[in-house]
């Protein structure tokens, strides 16, 4: 497996990773901060064989998704928050007929038409629902061009072992911004691809019909679907959780974030440590399954725990579900498009909590 | 949080109807076209979807596509095709089966991929996803068909309802000024570059059911010609929401909604 570097752009990374993963068909509809993935895709994807189609719309790309992922191949659709609104329908149906497939979310500022600057304000819909019914949509939380590339090919592994579909929920920075990538020059990288014998390819005479549906009208039945994807769930819980902490175990005040805001929290962090504050970094790579377990181990011996989004606060219900009462959890966050400042965090850190854009308690 | 307590898990599926082996079909003599499962349809007595279920498996029969023909179900009545046709199938959400079905064309482009979709699901809903696969000359096969009314819910007004029939939602009769006007789909697909061949045929009598029946194998040999899009309009009875007898459904097709609805050949690219 040979790699090599390559400076690129965050849209860049999200498209040469979904190339890398072996996806045949990409369908999407324009919107900002995520378009330029569009014009990456319908450059790079016909030169490996796969095809670029753009759709009518959210709603006409993300059922064309589920008829591809049906058909049994990989592919993939990106949006930003008013188009994944318009995708939650298909994301339902996906969940229900159990189709692997990978969703983009470059976050912006809402509600409504918000606007196009970078938020982290769709953590709600993505895990917990957006669309209709008892579902859960695996979502992974980048924080580096790198990892808009790692992620991304993570996401059709994921998809496909678990029949799944799987959100990577990214920013308006994380898609403009531009590093250098260890991009893997092997297509597939050495997987082995599924099998998948539940698709709709065609009996070719030589099995007994598949059909994809989300439709199970005798209410036993949808009970016992819906038990078979509770214990889905439950297993993605207990295997696919993943988090990063940094400096957790001299800490004193663990702060958790999550995509942009951690990276911003890095530099907070740094700072704090030039006047002796200990600060540990949590960061929870899938929001869900959100990383519960590994929280509760990195903040054992921490005294303040401060949850930073860019939001007016989402995550931080996770954060205090997750470890209940045993500690305080605060939270500071910016929203609409403003982003906090590493200073601005110190000077929250500093006032000791009392001071906030969006101050909740 | 896993639910406590024994699971029943059954073994069967909606589509699996080994439960309902009461209602098998058990005489030979039928001639089942083997695109159809063996099972009796469940729709309402003088329903057009048998008919129409019938003539689209014999076309696939007789085209010899049985092993490589994708069917996508809408939602309404017809969302049971996917129990009827003996093929591989998939069920759209409302409105959205032109979209699944591009998506399964374009990455199983040799094989061969049709739509059934009632005309509250195509007309109403998913009008956009016609027009636009259309427009992309998509080469997939839509068979519509066309009650006039919401079959499954309840016979309310649809985007094909006449000018002054009753329906449960509009009891004193569509008015103009109100409820708008009738969308014909066969002419205005028909318009758009991208279709190959569009049809408004009718089931009403022994002598346009065959006419249905040409109509849809000339639509799946656009597709599999690669000339674009294939649609073809089936005026079809709803005894149960039109509140008549089957065949007083028939007479009302012929006498009255063959009027607002033309029957014909619309566009050929082969012609």
């Amino acid at each position: 497996m040979t790699a090599k570097r390559r400076l690129l752009k965050g849209t860049d990374a999200f498209g040469e990773g979904a190339v890398t993963a072996g996806c045949q068909l990409f369908c999407g509809y324009p919107i900002t901060p995520q378009s330029e993935l569009t014009h990456y895709l319908a450059t790079r994807l016909p030169q490996v064989g796969g095809i670029y189609l753009q759709s009518e719309s959210e709603t006409a790309a993300i059922n064309m998704v589920y008829g591809a992922a049906g058909a049994g191949a990989r592919v993939l659709t990106a949006s930003s928050g008013p188009g994944i609104s318009l995708m939650s329908e298909g994301l339902s149906y996906l969940a229900g007929a159990e189709l692997p497939a990978v969703i983009i979310n470059i976050m912006r500022g809402g509600p409504g038409l918000g606007n196009t600057r970078p938020s982290q304000s769709d953590y709600w819909q993505a895990t917990k629902g957006g669309g209709h019914g008892d579902y859960r949509l695996i979502t992974l939380a980048p924080w580096s061009v790198q990892e808009n590339f790692d992620f991304t090919i993570l996401a059709f592994e994921l998809a496909d072992k678990y029949r799944n579909p799987v959100m990577i929920l990214a920013d308006g920075i994380l898609a403009q911004m531009m590093e250098t990538v260890e991009v893997l020059e092997i297509s597939r990288l050495n997987q082995t691809p599924f099998d998948k014998p539940w698709a709709t390819t065609g009996t070719m005479g030589r099995r007994p019909k598949n059909i994809i549906s989300s439709l199970h009208l005798p209410p036993e039945e949808l009970e016992a679907h819906n038990q078979k994807l509770l214990n889905k769930y439950l297993a993605i819980e207990d295997c696919e959780a993943r988090a990063e902490c940094y400096g957790i175990s001299e800490a004193e005040i663990v702060v958790v974030a999550f995509g942009i805001a951690a990276r911003i929290a890095t530099a907070a962090i740094a700072l704090g440590s030039e006047r002796g504050l200990k600060i540990g970094l949590f960061r929870p790579q899938t929001l869900w399954p959100f990383p519960a377990r590994q929280l509760q181990e990195a903040v054992k011996h921490a005294k303040r725990i401060l949850v930073l989004e860019l939001n007016t606060g989402q995550m931080v219900y996770d954060v205090r579900y997750a470890l209940g009462s045993s500690k305080a959890v605060d939270f500071y966050g910016r929203c609409g498009g403003m982003v906090f400042t590493p200073m601005e965090i110190l000077g929250y850190i500093l006032s000791g909590g009392s001071q906030g854009a969006v101050a909740y308690n | 949080m896993a639910v406590a307590g024994e699971w029943f898990l059954p073994q069967w599926r909606s589509w699996d109807t080994s439960y309902r082996e009461d209602r098998k079909v058990l005489s030979p003599t039928t001639n089942r076209p083997r695109s159809l499962v063996d099972i009796s349809f469940h729709y309402c007595p003088g329903c057009g979807h048998g008919i129409i279920h019938r003539l689209v498996a014999e076309v696939i029969d007789e085209l010899g596509i049985q092993g490589q023909t994708i069917g996508v179900a809408s939602v309404g009545c017809s969302v049971h095709t996917l129990s009827y046709f003996d093929l591989d199938m998939q069920q759209a959400a409302h409105g959205r089966a032109p979209a699944v079905a591009t998506g399964i064309k374009r990455v199983l482009p040799k094989q061969i991929v049709f739509t059934y979709q009632g005309d509250g699901d195509l007309g109403a809903i998913g009008i956009g996803e016609m027009f636009h696969a259309t427009a992309r000359g998509e080469k997939i096969t839509v068979i519509y068909v066309n009650n006039a009314v919401y079959g499954m819910t309840g016979g309310q007004m649809a985007p094909t309802t006449l000018i002054g029939q009753a329906t449960s939602t509009t009891p004193d009769g569509r008015l103009p000024d109100r409820d708008g006007f009738p969308i014909k789909v066969a002419e205005l697909v028909s318009m758009i570059d991208g279709s190959a061949f569009v049809a408004r045929t009718s089931v009403h009598n022994p002598v346009n059911v065959a006419r249905t029946k040409k109509a849809i194998r000339m639509a799946f040999q656009a597709q599999m010609n690669r000339l674009g899009l294939g649609l073809v309009e089936v005026l079809s009875p709803c005894p149960t929401n039109w509140h008549l007898s089957p065949s007083e459904a028939m007479k009302w097709i012929e006498n009255v909604m063959i009027k607002s609805f033309p029957l014909g050949i619309m566009k050929s690219l082969e012609r």
